[in-house]
């Protein structure tokens, strides 16, 4: 019972008891802080991944704004039923420009992860107006009313900065062409050069087929893109992450 | 206010050694069940960080002895999978289209596949029962009215490279015109044109019209639905003189479809699925009742 006699010193001296609680702290937090400065390391390099465009990054807000995370997760997991059902198990770079994440764990709905591009937009269009007439076993609320709710961009710009605030790699040039970019993604016939040059592969099309601009064309637009961005038949997993 | 304890009692257990307000505290050992799950989990602790991945370093993170790691568990998980069904998956993908019908183990093999495939990625269209919705644009596969074709190899194409979409090069491909909102038909011919329609799919109609109509469909519709209005699957040209109608057939869904005109897509498979699986679902769907 030697050192734990001791300790007894420790108790009964006010300053000594400080120096060694915020010695045990000091520890305690080094080693649960420091890894965390390391992060980067955990993210795989991969090909592909870019910031959302302006109408994506308004069509995920959208998409948190409705809830949707509630319901459905994006996180494909490393398991064969999964792969099986979804694809290629997620990757930690795929949602590195995602301020927050929307992986989740809980799926009353299916996984979003590599939902893009699996359906045309015009089932999006009627799925998220009434799920029902398409999935009759679904029980999905309905979200026909994104179709009347008009955008036009206004405070994308703000979106875009404070996303840059936290490490996406938004430049001036993307921040000054915002507006524009998030109107000309919806327009297939308007001129998009400076848009796909800006972000590269990224889908224009009248999303909604309605001539306006909708919130339904932002949250297909992100819909769409969702899970597309890597090019897995040349991507080679590196077993040790 | 701590003051001294009393005098411990034969047959008592000693204190803690302080007295609080004249209450004072056994000294009590902790259960040797719960001291030993501790020790146990302690060591199972150092065992666990030794053998399997868990310590971050700068560059990386120690790999454990057992090198386990999950993605290589689950590629080998899928391996072990596509090794058992290596063998009639190769032969699936060797045998002709056509010559599959004659191999029944091919063939019931497909079906099986083809059917799982089908619950995961098709039915969201096509529905659980593959009879499309009707009147929305999702095809039913029961029927044998196909628009691109119902033979094997026309189902496997489609399957393969989808209609209309914009990330395969090779999909199947045609645009009707917008015949009523870009003003290539006027107010009275498109009336005309869809009393036709409502003609040769033997609904009621204004018979006047209707005659007026035949021209019109002849000078605009007959190059792609054929002068009959039996349609071509070449370019996706539906047969209007039957029943069966992917946007619905009455008179208001016929003028709309002249004026705006239909875009139906579907996704191209061969990004997301084997050439196993996509010759396994046409196999399926083929065998639905429709196949030709």
């Amino acid at each position: 019972m030697g050192i734990l006699a001791k300790h007894k010193i420790l108790e009964t001296n006010a300053t000594l008891l400080l120096i060694f609680s915020f010695l045990v702290v000091t520890i305690g937090g080094l080693v649960q802080i420091v890894p965390l400065f390391y992060l980067e390391n955990t993210i795989e390099k991969v090909e592909g991944v870019r910031p959302y465009t302006p109408l994506e990054l308004a069509g995920r807000d959208i998409y948190i704004r409705e809830g949707c995370y509630v319901c459905h997760s994006q996180m494909i997991r490393p398991m064969r039923d999964e792969f099986e059902r979804y694809g290629h198990y997620s990757l930690a770079a795929e949602s590195m420009y995602d301020h927050p994440f929307q992986w989740g764990s809980k799926r009353t709905g299916p996984d979003l992860a590599r939902v893009g591009e699996r359906y045309s937009d015009e089932w999006h269009v009627d799925h998220l107006t009434d799920p029902q007439s398409v999935v009759p076993e679904s029980i999905m609320p309905k979200y026909g009313f994104l179709s009347n709710r008009v955008i036009d961009g206004r405070y994308i710009r703000d979106t875009m900065a404070t996303h840059r605030i936290v490490g996406v790699p938004y430049s001036d040039e993307m921040m000054e062409a915002a507006v524009a970019d998030f109107r000309v993604q919806a327009d297939p016939l308007g001129d998009s050069d400076g848009l796909l040059e800006r972000y590269g592969k990224a889908a224009v099309r009248n999303f909604d087929g309605q001539p306006q601009l909708t919130e339904m064309d932002a949250l297909i637009a992100y819909l769409q893109v969702l899970g597309t961005m890597v090019d897995f038949s040349t991507f080679t997993p590196d077993d040790s992450r | 206010m701590s003051v001294k304890p009393t005098k411990q009692k034969p047959g008592e257990p000693p204190t803690t050694g302080h007295s609080w307000d004249g209450i004072e505290e056994y000294d009590n050992p902790m259960p040797r069940w719960w001291l030993w799950t501790f020790y146990v989990t302690i060591i199972w602790a150092i065992g666990y960080s030794i053998l399997y991945p868990a310590w971050p370093l700068v560059n990386d993170a120690t790999k454990g002895l057992l090198g386990q790691s999950t993605r290589a568990d689950v590629a080998a998980e899928i391996q072990a999978y596509a090794d058992a069904n290596a063998e009639i998956r190769t032969r699936l993908v060797e045998t002709e289209l056509t010559e599959i019908a004659a191999n029944p183990d091919l063939v019931q093999y497909a079906t099986n596949a083809g059917a799982a495939v089908f619950r995961t990625n098709c039915v969201q269209c096509h529905g659980s029962g593959a009879a499309g919705v009707q009147g929305q644009g999702y095809p039913n596969l029961l029927d044998d009215d196909w628009i691109w074709g119902g033979d094997i190899e026309s189902i496997h194409t489609t399957v393969t490279h989808g209609i209309r979409n914009t990330t395969d090069d090779n999909a199947r491909y045609s645009e009707m015109p917008r015949f009523g909102a870009d003003g290539l038909l006027d107010d009275t011919q498109l009336s005309q044109v869809v009393e036709y329609v409502l003609q040769i799919s033997g609904q009621e109609h204004d018979a006047a019209l209707a005659t007026e109509g035949a021209t019109v469909f002849l000078d605009n519709c007959a190059a792609c639905h054929g002068d009959d209005g039996t349609g071509s699957r070449d370019v996706g040209a539906p047969n209007l003189t039957d029943a069966i109608w992917l946007y619905g057939g009455s008179r208001e869904t016929i003028t709309e479809s002249v004026t705006y005109a239909r875009f139906g897509v579907m996704p191209n498979w061969n990004n997301r699925l084997s050439e196993a699986d996509i010759r396994s679902v046409a196999i399926y769907v083929h065998g639905l009742g429709g196949g030709e």
